[in-house]
């Protein structure tokens, strides 16, 4: 049950290419296509369930006080993740969309 | 069984409601199942109230809760509310329980006769998730969606029969904190006996191994039962940008932690003064209606002050667990750990220890159960081992006790600090200190290899329902009150007769010739370079199981009745026999040592075995004992 990170995800491979970059680049408001997972897969079926899907929307919310652990908003919820986490978590740079602030909704609740 | 099985384990075979095989054959159970945060516990509190009981699994750790409902009908079912899952692939202990009990491969329970799913439907596509491997178990099933107050409120809908139909179950939206729609569940209760055939028309269920094919699933049954998600929590959010600002977050944090010690500390002192008194009148009461006679002796002497000495402590804890339960029920303690998390991963632990940790300094048994939702067994097992370092509410006793007697209270910062709080408070940054000692050291020892990762949920803020949070605390005083009046009882019980044998002559034996007094002999060379007398080796003796059973000990052995820490007689008869230095070992042999039963017991169940609690009890009293030494040595000169 214990969670190690693939050494592997650490190969050249997936990075390689230009417009590949993690959710740790996504600044706050700004919202990106996540493209694959590459962490040990018994995390990656974790993240996977709380909503961090392939081809799923992912949008940067905050971060704990000192910019560490980062939460993010995926599928309704908000979930929390480490910088050394979140790094694993790919996006396609092209996808980075910054979000404004949904003002219009305020008024609903 | 051990003090710690004894004081959790509350489903007894002799219990009405429970796992018993032959309860089990004649009713009919329900279990109750859900991913974290979807309001399981609320519904489950409204279908029991207090019928209901903690209990355990045999053969693990995984406390839960068993009720009976009545039904409108008057029809009795026995409910099980399993811990929280995500999926059907266990990631922690609790989820392993949930599992093992729907598939029907735990021992001795059987599979359940009907489940009930409850998911939030303001966040149904991905609570929908579960539904899958939940359907596909084949048996009764009723899909709650909670939060439909709140569903409305941000403006989503949901057809609860166009899911039901693609479901080919029956679905009920309902607001489980506010009663709202509960009477479906009811009807559901009702009819669980005879298993309905299953309806021709649902849908196909997906792979479940193929995550993102069961997450199109869920999507497409979500939109064709014409769900449409509510607009984002906007209050949370607003909330948020305080709670998890830059600057305002860490001083909010703060300000709620030093507000639970306040509370702890200051608020819960009349009701302990309270209750403190209330023990002193009815013993004397008990006293004077008594014959005088080795009976009175034992039951107020050994029995009513041993007792008495921890019942104080009850107004202390329930304080604790009630703003605990606020916290964690509005949403905020997530955000604690959250913001805790980076201080918590410099000393190699992660924020979710936060919770337990401070938990600790009520006691660290509920402590070490609710390490249980850290997923990481190497975390979990380091909270585990910290936290008995933690200043318990259980070391208060000789705590103020001893500041009471050998520190003279004169002012130290003006009005604002006395030397006897500033005493207090330097033994809890002591507890402190040594706790983080330790995390240090198991880091670069024996818990070093394995990577921690910390994934989070921050649910929505919500207002904490009093039903569930009276509940709570009703458990929670009926495990403490128990575990007082079974090991307290008893270790009160024997150290009376162990201090009354051997009889000579149709009398009791002096104390020093009893065999309490010969063991606490025995032992006194060891404790000697402590600065430590035979009465106070009895005590240390007496409190392996429990601290504050020193306190009544002491009481005992100096021969005064109704000892506790206000009295002044027993801060005497204890000027006599330790001196100052000796006090200050005493009070660091305190803060280090793991002097409590019910926490090794504990322990052991955790951690499956004895190995881990042996390497604590010998690592906590070595600590203890060259600590002490060292106070002793240091402060003589």
């Amino acid at each position: 049950m214990q969670l190690t990170f693939n050494k592997d995800s650490k190969a050249p491979g997936a990075t390689a290419l230009e417009d590949i970059s993690s959710l740790v680049d996504l600044r706050c408001g700004q919202a990106a296509v996540l493209e694959s997972l590459e962490v040990e897969s018994d995390l990656g079926r974790r993240l996977m369930e709380l909503g961090f899907f392939p081809g799923g929307d992912v949008v940067a919310a905050g971060c704990a006080p000192g910019g560490d652990p980062r939460v993010y908003r995926v599928d309704g919820s908000e979930i929390a993740l480490r910088t050394e986490t979140a790094r694993f978590l790919k996006i396609r740079t092209s996808s980075i969309r910054t979000i404004t602030p949904p003002k219009s909704t305020s008024s609903r609740s | 069984m051990s003090a710690g099985d004894s004081c959790h384990n509350l489903a007894e075979p002799s219990s009405t409601i429970g796992l018993d095989p032959s309860v089990r054959s004649l009713r009919h159970y329900v279990a109750l199942v859900g991913p974290p945060n979807a309001g399981k516990t609320t519904l489950f509190n409204r279908l029991t109230g207090l019928r209901q009981k903690v209990a355990n699994f045999p053969g693990v750790t995984v406390e839960h809760h068993v009720g009976k409902a009545r039904t409108t009908a008057g029809r009795e079912v026995f409910l099980i509310d399993l811990p929280g899952i995500y999926s059907m692939e266990p990631r922690s202990e609790d989820e392993e329980v949930t599992r093992d009990v729907l598939t029907g491969a735990k021992p001795g329970i059987g599979q359940p006769d009907a489940v009930i799913l409850i998911l939030d439907a303001t966040n149904l596509h991905r609570h929908l998730l579960l539904a899958a491997p939940i359907l596909s178990l084949g048996l009764p099933t009723l899909v709650v969606l909670n939060m439909a107050d709140d569903l409305a409120k941000r403006g989503g809908s949901i057809d609860p029969a166009a899911l039901a139909a693609q479901l080919g179950c029956p679905v009920a939206l309902i607001s489980a904190a506010t009663g709202q729609g509960v009477d479906k569940v009811q009807q559901f209760l009702e009819g669980s006996s005879a298993r309905p055939p299953a309806t021709a028309k649902r849908v196909e269920l997906p792979i479940l191994q193929d995550l993102p094919g069961c997450r199109r699933w869920a999507g497409q049954v979500g939109s064709d039962s014409g769900y449409s998600a509510p607009a984002p929590p906007i209050w949370t959010r607003r909330l948020d940008s305080v709670f998890l600002h830059p600057q305002l977050g860490p001083f909010v944090f703060l300000l709620v932690v030093i507000s639970v010690f306040q509370a702890i500390f200051s608020g819960a002192q009349p009701l302990m003064d309270g209750v403190e008194s209330w023990i002193t009148l009815s013993g004397n009461w008990l006293g004077a209606a008594l014959p005088e006679g080795v009976i009175r002796s034992l039951l107020i002497e050994g029995i009513w002050a041993g007792v008495g000495s921890v019942l104080v402590f009850l107004p202390q804890i329930l304080m604790l667990f009630l703003f605990i339960g606020i916290l964690e029920d509005s949403g905020y303690l997530a955000r604690a750990a959250l913001i805790a998390d980076r201080t918590m991963s410099l000393v190699g632990l992660q924020g979710k220890a936060f919770i337990p940790l401070l938990s600790a300094y009520a006691c660290a048994v509920p402590a070490i159960l609710s390490t249980r939702t850290i997923e990481n067994k190497r975390d979990r097992l380091a909270t585990i081992l910290i936290a008995p370092f933690m200043t318990c509410s259980a070391r208060l006793a000789p705590y103020l006790l001893l500041i009471g007697t050998f520190v003279q209270d004169r002012p130290l910062l003006g009005p604002f600090l006395h030397t006897q709080t500033a005493a207090m408070l330097g033994l809890y940054l002591l507890g402190f200190l040594a706790a983080i000692a330790t995390a240090q050291l198991l880091r670069s020892t024996v818990l070093r290899r394995q990577q921690s990762v910390f994934v989070l949920e921050l649910p929505p803020y919500r207002m904490p329902n009093l039903r569930s949070l009276g509940l709570r605390l009703y458990d929670r005083a009926f495990v403490f009150l128990k575990n007082a009046g079974t090991v307290i009882l008893l270790v009160s019980a024997c150290l009376w007769v162990l201090a009354h044998v051997p009889y000579k002559d149709g009398q009791p034996a002096k104390l020093e010739d009893s065999v309490a007094g010969q063991i606490g002999h025995a032992i006194e060379p060891a404790i000697k370079p402590l600065g430590f007398n035979w009465k106070i080796g009895v005590g240390l003796i007496t409190s392996l199981a429990a601290r504050e059973v020193i306190v009544g000990t002491l009481g005992t052995i100096y021969g005064i009745e109704n000892a506790d820490k206000d009295d002044v007689n027993l801060q005497q008869a204890l000027r006599k026999d330790l001196t100052p230095a000796g006090a200050g070992a005493l009070l660091v042999f305190f803060a280090f040592a793991m002097q409590c039963f019910s926490t090794i017991a504990v322990v052991r169940r955790e951690t499956g075995g004895w190995f881990w609690p042996s390497v604590q009890f010998v690592y906590m009293s070595v600590f203890a004992y060259l600590s002490a030494w060292g106070t002793f040595v240091l402060l003589s000169r």
